[in-house]
């Protein structure tokens, strides 16, 4: 069963800066233990363009999706054998990103 | 006639989570178990009243349901290879001994009740899939339309699906929360039994409590070691003792101190107490629940409420204050300390925590009966005039509004 593991930032409150040892040290582990099937952070939202061309020509815009105060700074896929073990690597996860983490179940 | 009702009703208590568990661990899917289960009721009110009732209705329940289960499956997978079919038909693993279908049981209830399910839908499905109670009296249980309640359940079980939540008993590690989050649940059923929130509703819900008491029993019976699960029965127990004499004849809440104490129910009380006493003796220090369950066996043990041990109430709060530190607990404590240290020094106390209960009914009509009894008159109708507006349970406003209007 793969997840996507969503961090997530906070505009008003936002996580530590000098997480990244961890998190590699923790990707580490993920591989090691044969969960880790994908793992990527993001730039600033800024950074983002959507793209609409359901209509009669393609239309771009400059920022992304939805404007929140919470946004995604980084994705993992994990491959895991239900939610419980999911959950708990999720539960490490956010301390050691300092940011919040939503598990999502692919179809 | 009668006695197949009474039979069939016996049947689907005793029966209804067992088989609902054994198939859907034998099927991996909470739907599928939940319709088999009810078409193999169906199937019993049907024939029992005709062929009689089998001499062993669980097994007769269970192996209708697995038929049932199986037709469902074959239709859907009509096109599926034929092995796999084949397979499921012809499942001839001997019966499982009785310990095995037990942990079903605990199985379904843990699912039913996981932290990734909001405390609505763990409360919905719990009653549907463990209580057997249909949509319809979930619904009506919970003032909610019955489409609602029934797309709770029916979102609850496919985030299970989807998510895959798992069909097992947690690990020792995770055992105390995830047991303190099933308690929780059974205990807001109660709650809501106990004192229903609703203006639109009876004060005062015995089917809720006594399904609230049944889930918690079977789950005691489960799991005899957990000193949680004796603390939550007993305070169940000791609480619906009192149920009758809570509520007077013209649908006011009667406060403990005039309670007709004579009316308390014996023989609940003394199983509350056997259970009290045996969490004492197991030496254990007490959590939540069986703190709130020792502070229910004091007051039960006084035949008068003179008689009340109030030191004793005030010092088993302080060990509750240690394990949580709610500003509920607090209040409830200084109600204790007036009795022990007089109406002025719990007012003092309950002052400071107006920041965090001012939307609270209960800690306005604390004030409220504190101010009265301070002969601060001006001030006590102030807050019963909050208490009543905060306050949602029929025979609660009642008694509040007339304790209000008799103020001098």
């Amino acid at each position: 069963m793969q997840y996507l593991v969503s961090v997530i930032d906070d505009k008003s409150n936002p996580g530590s800066t000098d997480r990244q040892p961890a998190i590699s040290a923790f990707n580490e582990r993920l591989i090691a233990e044969g969960y880790w099937v994908f793992a990527g952070g993001l730039a600033d939202t800024d950074a983002a363009t959507v793209i609409d061309n359901r209509g009669e020509q393609a239309v771009f815009s400059d920022g992304p999706f939805v404007e929140s105060k919470e946004y995604l700074v980084g994705v993992w896929v994990w491959e895991a054998p239900d939610l419980d073990v999911a959950l708990k690597l999720a539960t490490e996860a956010s301390k050691v990103c300092d940011r919040k983490i939503e598990v999502r179940p692919f179809v | 006639m009668i006695d197949i009702r009474d039979a069939i009703t016996q049947a689907h208590h005793a029966e209804w989570a067992r088989v609902v568990a054994a198939l859907t661990r034998r099927f991996g899917d909470l739907d599928v178990a939940e319709e088999a289960a009810a078409e193999a009721f169906a199937t019993a009110v049907e024939r029992w009243p005709a062929d009689g009732v089998p001499p062993n209705p669980g097994a007769w329940l269970t192996t209708t349901a697995t038929r049932k289960a199986i037709d469902r499956v074959r239709r859907e997978n009509k096109r599926d290879d034929k092995q796999k079919e084949a397979q499921l038909v012809y499942d001839d693993d001997p019966p499982e001994p009785l310990g095995a279908i037990d942990d079903d049981r605990l199985r379904l209830i843990f699912t039913c009740c996981h932290p990734a399910l909001a405390m609505e839908n763990r409360v919905a499905l719990t009653l549907r899939m463990v209580g057997g109670l249909t949509v319809p009296e979930i619904a009506r249980a919970f003032l909610v339309q019955e489409t609602a309640m029934g797309q709770r359940i029916t979102r609850a079980k496919a985030k299970i699906k989807a998510a895959r939540i798992p069909y097992r008993v947690p690990s020792a590690e995770d055992l105390p929360t995830r047991v303190s989050g099933v308690l929780a649940v059974l205990f807001l059923v109660f709650n809501e039994g106990y004192l229903a929130t609703g203006p639109d509703t009876d004060p005062v819900r015995p089917d809720l409590t006594a399904e609230a008491i049944r889930l918690t029993r079977l789950i005691r019976a489960l799991m005899p070691e957990a000193g949680e699960v004796a603390g939550l029965l007993a305070l169940m127990l000791l609480t619906e003792a009192r149920r009758t004499t809570r509520v007077s004849a013209s649908g006011e809440l009667v406060p403990l101190h005039e309670q007709d104490r004579g009316a308390w129910d014996a023989a609940l009380i003394a199983e509350g107490h056997r259970l009290v006493r045996e969490r004492l003796a197991a030496g254990v220090a007490p959590g939540r629940y069986q703190l709130l369950a020792a502070i229910n066996a004091v007051h039960t043990s006084a035949r008068d409420v003179r008689d009340t041990d109030w030191s004793q109430v005030v010092a088993l709060y302080d060990q509750l204050v240690r394990i949580d530190p709610s500003p509920i607990i607090a209040l409830n404590r200084a109600i204790a300390v007036a009795e022990l240290d007089g109406p002025e020094v719990a007012l003092a106390t309950i002052d400071r925590l107006d920041d965090k209960l001012a939307g609270y009914h209960a800690y306005h009509a604390t004030r409220a009966d504190l101010l009265r009894r301070l002969g601060r008159s001006h001030e006590s109708r102030a807050a019963y005039d909050k208490a009543i507006k905060l306050a949602g349970n029929t025979a609660e406003t009642a008694y509040l509004t007339r304790r209000r209007d008799q103020l001098g």
